[in-house]
This record gives C-alpha cells, sequence and structure tokens, in this order.
C-alpha cells in the first residue's frame, strides 16, 4: 500500500502539522516536535536575527525542515529581501510569504504576495504564499510557482477555527496544489475538520503555545491530525440534507 | 496634595530668576502653546480633532457597574466600553479586567516579553518644564557625548547582550542638532538590531533622514493631552507648542518609520482623560495608517535632582494597572512599554497581564554605562538624570527573572528592511 505521504516541491513528509512562528518559546518547539509529530517548523526571520544566547536556530534538531517566514514584510518587495536573508542564513530554499501591512489583525495582502510569489520562485525557493482564501487569487499564485497554498481559518491568533470554511473548500476543490490550512486553528477539533474537508496539513501555534498543557495539546493536535486525514481518505460517508431523503425519487419517472 | 513643582536655584542670575518667575507667575508673559513656530511643518490631519473630542465629552463618573460588566462581555471593545474599563465604576472589577487583559495578551503576543535600554546621548535643554529634571532652570550636570563616547556606551551596553537601543536626548535642537542624532543612529546600527529614538519632535523630512540612518521608531510622549494644562507646565522652548507635539507621531510614519509610541505622563493632569486621549491617539492613527506598529508607554510622574517631592498624586498602582488593562482589552495588538519608574515588584506582576515591553540595565544619566554595569569608577565626566528610576535590574537579572515567572524574554524580533 502507498504511503500517504505530504509532497511539498518535491520533499516528502510524514507529518501534516506544522508549527507555525510568532510566539515562541523553547518548550514549544521541542512539544511540537515530541508530541505533535512535526517534521516542519516555521521560523520568523525577525526573531532569528539575533545574537542571544537562546536562538531559536540553535534549538532546531537535524532532520527537521526549516520554513522560514517573511513576517515583517509590508510589501513584495521586502518580503524578497527577508527571503533572501534567510537563505543566507541557512535556512534552506523554503519560505513562506507572508506580507501584511495592516498591524491590527495581521491580514495577508494577497496582491503582494502573488507578486513576491513569482520573483521567489523563479529564484528557485520553494513558496508557501499564507493567503486570504479568494479563488482567483489562488490561480494567480499557482501560476507564480506556488509550490503550497496556505489560507487562513480566521484571524492570527484569534483560535477561532474555520471561520472562512466555505472558501476554504472551494480551494480544495479547484486548485491543484496541497492546501495547507494556516492561522486561527484555536483547537484540534477544528484541525479535525480541515482535514476532513481535504486540507493537505494544518499549521497552528497560538493553540498550542497558550494551552494550559503544552506536550498534552501537541498530542492532541497529532491525534486530531490523523483522524481527520483518515476520516478524508475513507470517503466520508452521506450527510444527510434537512428533512432527510425523499421516499419517492425524483428520478423514478425515467425508463431507459 | 499638589505637586510643587517650582524650585529656584540659587545658582541662577537675578535676571533669569526674574524671568523664571514672570513666566511662572503670569501667563500673559509665554508664547502662545497653540501657535507654530515659523520652522515647524504643518500636516493636514484629523487625528487631533478626533481625539479632542472624545477626551473633551468624556465624563468618567457617568459609568455605572452595568456599563462596566457590558464592557467585558463585549468581544470587540469599542470607544464607550474603554469609557466605561476607564472609569472609577471599573475598579471593583480590576480582577476581571486582569483577567481579560491576560487573555488578550497572549492571544497576540504569546509568553513573550521584549527587553531594550534606553541610552541618553545628552541632557541639554532649552525647554522649561516644570516637573522634569531636565528642564533649563535646573542646576544639573550637564553634557553631550561624543561620538566616541557614545560608541563606547554601545559596546559596553551590547557586551551586556542587548539587541534594542532607544536614543535619547534632551530637548534642544542648537546642542542635540539632527546631524548630530542621525550619527548616533548610524552607530547604534552596528551594535544593535533595532533602534528606535525618543528625542524632540521634528519634520517629517528630518524623521526621513533619520530613518534612513537607521532609526525605526519613533517615541514621543505627550505627557498631557489637556493642552490648558500643558500650556501651564510647559512655559518656555519650542516643546511649548502643543500640536506640534501632538502630530509628531504622524509624521515620523510620513516620513517612512515603521513604528510610533505614545504616552501622557500620568499624574501631570486628569489621568483618566489623558488614559484615553492616549490610546485613541493610536486608535484613529492607526485607523489612518493600518501598516504602522504601534506601542503605549505607561509612565507615572517621578522625583527629579533638586524636586523629590515630585509625585504622581491619584495614580496609584491600582489606577496604574486599570488603566494599562484597559488598554490591552481596547487594543489588543499594541505593545504596551513598563519602563523602569516603576518598582520591579509592579513590573513582575504587569508583565503577566498586559505589559510585552520592560527597559532593563537602565541610567537615565549620561555617559556612565560603564559605571553602571561594571562598577567600575569611570574615569570621565558624568551628566545628571532625567528623574530616579525604581527598578535597576541589570540584563542578566531580568533575563532571568522573566524566565522564572514561566515567560520568554526577547531580545530580537525585528529586521531593518
Amino acid at each position: 500500500m502507498n504511503r500517504d505521504m505530504l509532497i511539498i516541491g518535491g520533499h516528502e513528509f510524514n507529518s501534516r502539522f506544522i508549527l507555525g512562528s510568532g510566539k515562541y518559546s523553547l518548550n514549544l518547539i521541542e512539544a511540537a516536535i515530541k508530541d505533535a509529530g512535526a517534521q516542519i517548523i516555521t521560523l520568523a526571520v525577525r526573531r532569528a536575527n539575533t545574537k542571544e544566547q537562546e536562538n531559536i536556530l540553535d534549538f532546531i534538531p537535524k532532520g527537521i525542515t526549516l520554513l522560514p517566514n517573511t513576517s515583517g514584510a509590508r510589501n513584495a518587495e521586502e518580503a524578497v529581501r527577508i527571503a533572501r536573508l534567510a537563505r543566507e542564513l541557512g535556512c534552506g530554499n523554503f519560505v513562506k510569504v507572508e506580507i501584511m501591512r495592516d498591524s491590527k489583525y495581521l491580514l495577508p495582502d494577497n496582491q503582494e504576495t502573488v507578486k513576491a510569489t513569482e520573483i521567489l520562485a523563479n529564484d528557485g525557493f520553494i513558496v508557501m504564499p499564507y493567503m486570504y482564501p479568494d479563488l482567483n487569487i489562488a490561480r494567480d499564485l499557482v501560476n507564480a510557482g506556488a509550490a503550497t497554498i496556505m489560507p487562513l481559518a480566521a484571524p492570527i491568533g484569534s483560535n477561532k477555527g474555520l471561520a472562512t470554511k466555505d472558501f476554504i473548500q472551494i480551494l480544495i476543490d479547484e486548485i491543484d496544489l496541497p492546501i495547507i490550512v494556516d492561522a486561527g486553528i484555536g483547537k484540534p477539533s477544528q484541525a479535525c475538520e480541515a482535514m476532513e474537508m481535504g486540507a493537505a496539513a494544518v499549521m497552528a501555534n497560538t493553540a498550542l503555545a497558550t494551552a494550559g498543557n503544552l506536550p498534552l495539546m501537541a498530542s492532541a493536535f497529532r491525534q486530531a491530525i490523523e483522524a481527520g486525514r483518515s476520516a478524508y481518505l475513507s470517503g466520508l460517508g452521506r450527510v444527510l440534507t434537512r428533512g432527510a431523503s425523499a421516499s419517492d425519487p425524483l428520478t423514478g419517472f425515467l425508463r431507459d | 496634595m499638589e505637586n510643587r513643582f517650582f524650585v529656584d536655584s540659587k545658582h541662577l542670575s537675578p535676571e533669569a530668576l526674574k524671568k523664571k518667575h514672570q513666566l511662572e507667575t503670569d501667563p500673559s508673559s509665554r508664547k502662545n502653546h497653540m501657535e507654530y513656530l515659523p520652522w515647524m511643518e504643518k500636516i493636514e490631519s484629523d487625528v487631533c480633532k478626533n481625539v479632542m473630542e472624545q477626551m473633551n465629552s468624556f465624563d468618567c463618573l457617568k459609568y455605572t457597574k452595568k456599563d462596566v460588566k457590558t464592557a467585558l462581555e463585549h468581544e470587540t471593545c469599542t470607544i464607550e466600553d474603554f469609557k466605561a474599563l476607564l472609569s472609577p465604576a471599573a475598579e471593583p472589577f480590576l480582577e476581571q479586567m486582569a483577567k481579560r487583559a491576560r487573555l488578550e495578551t497572549s492571544k497576540h503576543f504569546g509568553n513573550t516579553v521584549y527587553l531594550f535600554t534606553p541610552l541618553y546621548i545628552a541632557n541639554y535643554c532649552e525647554n522649561y518644564c516644570v516637573y522634569c529634571g531636565f528642564n533649563c532652570y535646573n542646576r544639573i550636570n550637564r553634557m553631550k557625548l561624543s561620538m566616541e563616547q557614545i560608541e563606547k556606551e554601545m559596546k559596553v551596553i551590547s557586551d551586556s547582550g542587548m539587541e534594542e537601543i532607544l536614543i535619547l536626548t534632551g530637548e534642544s535642537r542648537a546642542q542635540s542638532d539632527i546631524k548630530y542624532i542621525g550619527e548616533a543612529c548610524r552607530l547604534a546600527r552596528k551594535y544593535f538590531r533595532m533602534v528606535g529614538l525618543e528625542i524632540y519632535p521634528v519634520n517629517t523630512d528630518e524623521y526621513k533622514y533619520l530613518h534612513e540612518c537607521g532609526a525605526d521608531y519613533v517615541t514621543v510622549f505627550q505627557e498631557t493631552y489637556d493642552e490648558k494644562k500643558y500650556e501651564q507646565l510647559h512655559l518656555l522652548g519650542a516643546k511649548r507648542v502643543w500640536p506640534y507635539r501632538f502630530d509628531a507621531q504622524e509624521r515620523a510614519l510620513m516620513g517612512g518609520m515603521r513604528g510610533v509610541a505614545f504616552s501622557a505622563l500620568l499624574g501631570l493632569s486628569d489621568f483618566r482623560k489623558d488614559a484615553l486621549a492616549s490610546a485613541l491617539h493610536v486608535y484613529f492613527l492607526q485607523r489612518k495608517y493600518p501598516h504602522a506598529e504601534m506601542s503605549l508607554s505607561c509612565p507615572r510622574l517621578r522625583p527629579i535632582i533638586n524636586n523629590s517631592g515630585i509625585n504622581p498624586l491619584d495614580v496609584h498602582e491600582k489606577q496604574l494597572c486599570q488603566i494599562i488593562c484597559a488598554y490591552r482589552i481596547f487594543l489588543p495588538f499594541v505593545g504596551i512599554t513598563v519602563s523602569s519608574r516603576e518598582s520591579a515588584q509592579f513590573r513582575n506582576g504587569i508583565v503577566k497581564i498586559a505589559a510585552t515591553k520592560v527597559s532593563a540595565g537602565v541610567s537615565t544619566g549620561i555617559g556612565d554605562h560603564e559605571s553602571k554595569y561594571s562598577g567600575r569608577e569611570s574615569d570621565g565626566q558624568q551628566g545628571d538624570e532625567q528623574f530616579e528610576i525604581d527598578d535597576n535590574r541589570s540584563l542578566d537579572k531580568m533575563y532571568k527573572d522573566i524566565s522564572d515567572e514561566g515567560l520568554q524574554p526577547v531580545l530580537n524580533d525585528y529586521l531593518y528592511v
């Protein structure tokens, strides 16, 4: 039987949980790897831009893929510069493009994201753009050379879950690249739901970072994501519409 | 008890004393504080009007316990909710406010606390602000560091592990001109990841120049948003021009700065009105410049050299905590800085609720980092401090204390792009 792998830019991963960046603690990274099974860990380049004794880079074990992000970028040009800096720092070719010109909700700027994705993809990066779920923009990102599409479920840090569920479903249905649900996932049940919908992976940070028992929450996420994935692969059963199904089929009159 | 601000130095000449007394007692001897000086840039902005309308109509006594409860139940805090949270009616709800504030802080900042240190490079001042240790009539040791001295100070601070610095001067264009400050910023970029400025307000093109020199954040304290009270406290000098100061943050953003910081000096006037205006200054400017990063400081008045009687009046720790919690609930995304004016105990407590940034290894004097950091006697001259600090913990101690509280100290989360 074929193993169910997540493939991004030709790289294979067993795990479908990605640790987001933002609220960092070294305990969080440890729990994400050990208990949530994360193989990809996002790293804010601006946060790694430090000489401090506890540099995050030193705490990422070998075998874990670093996903530097461009947080702090306010336009495509700044994102490109930050991505190139990440490569110089030895973070590899993966990059999560994040462009915000809103400090309140931290919502991504879709147009600038398309521009940055094109430049970076042409430059050999494996580009994972964070975006507001819009089908037309997602198609533009595919054409620009994105490796995945990362729509937000809800505003970052809000723990509100799949507020954009219907639009993410459209992306899953229409886009051939892996759709990784990012931002706003507040609890394991929401991660499970995203996976049942057919998302390729889920990214979370705040939900773990603010949990009372970090390792336990991390393992809950792992199980939820695995359960959702299995449900998706097994093919969800029939969902009855309100009022149940009609007993007399509407097409019963057809004769041949 | 009213603060007693006026202190006469016996070193002042009779003419100087005469002028000082005239300024203090005869309002007609002072310049119009609402009138721009010729070199001051005037920008088109409705932010000030919006803030003042809200502040002037704010009657903190009209809010009831019911208003406070309603405010705490709302998912999004409106301006009216915020006013209720600032009112005396909210005082019995301080614990609930703190819980809500902590939740908002953790959603937006997790468990991180940023560390920085200020570096005063000059204490010359051309203004007579009656509560400030640097005021031009106060007899203190004045000093302006040379570039070599600045670099030496920066090395000492950088060696301690600090990565973010806030460069400060007294407010004297003549003694500390833009070029001097710009050169200090260029030096700072060599030693620090993040360079902020807290200097006299300047024009947009000057902010642009300072940004190009490496500064990316600008802090300006409005002191008090009550312009009539402001007039009585800032008796002489360019700082007296209230509206030019108000628009400083907007000019800084127009000049390309990434972020700006705001504050009233609590204890100068009605602190509830000043807290309301400070937060609304952020609120309205954020709507106009949504990309900008914003933060609030919450300083209270402190004693100064030659006047140990200055105190923050009715702003006790409880009131300060109430203000900070209200800020956090109303503006969950903004940074909140609590300076070394406050005690170690207060700062340890407030970082667990709402503060996201604290200073460490602080001196508000000039050129004394080496002696303070190493304990060695300094061989050079030192300039006197702006005010007395309370929490004198070093970076190492602060780092450890924050870690021990279960929080994550962060020395840098910033890239200059």
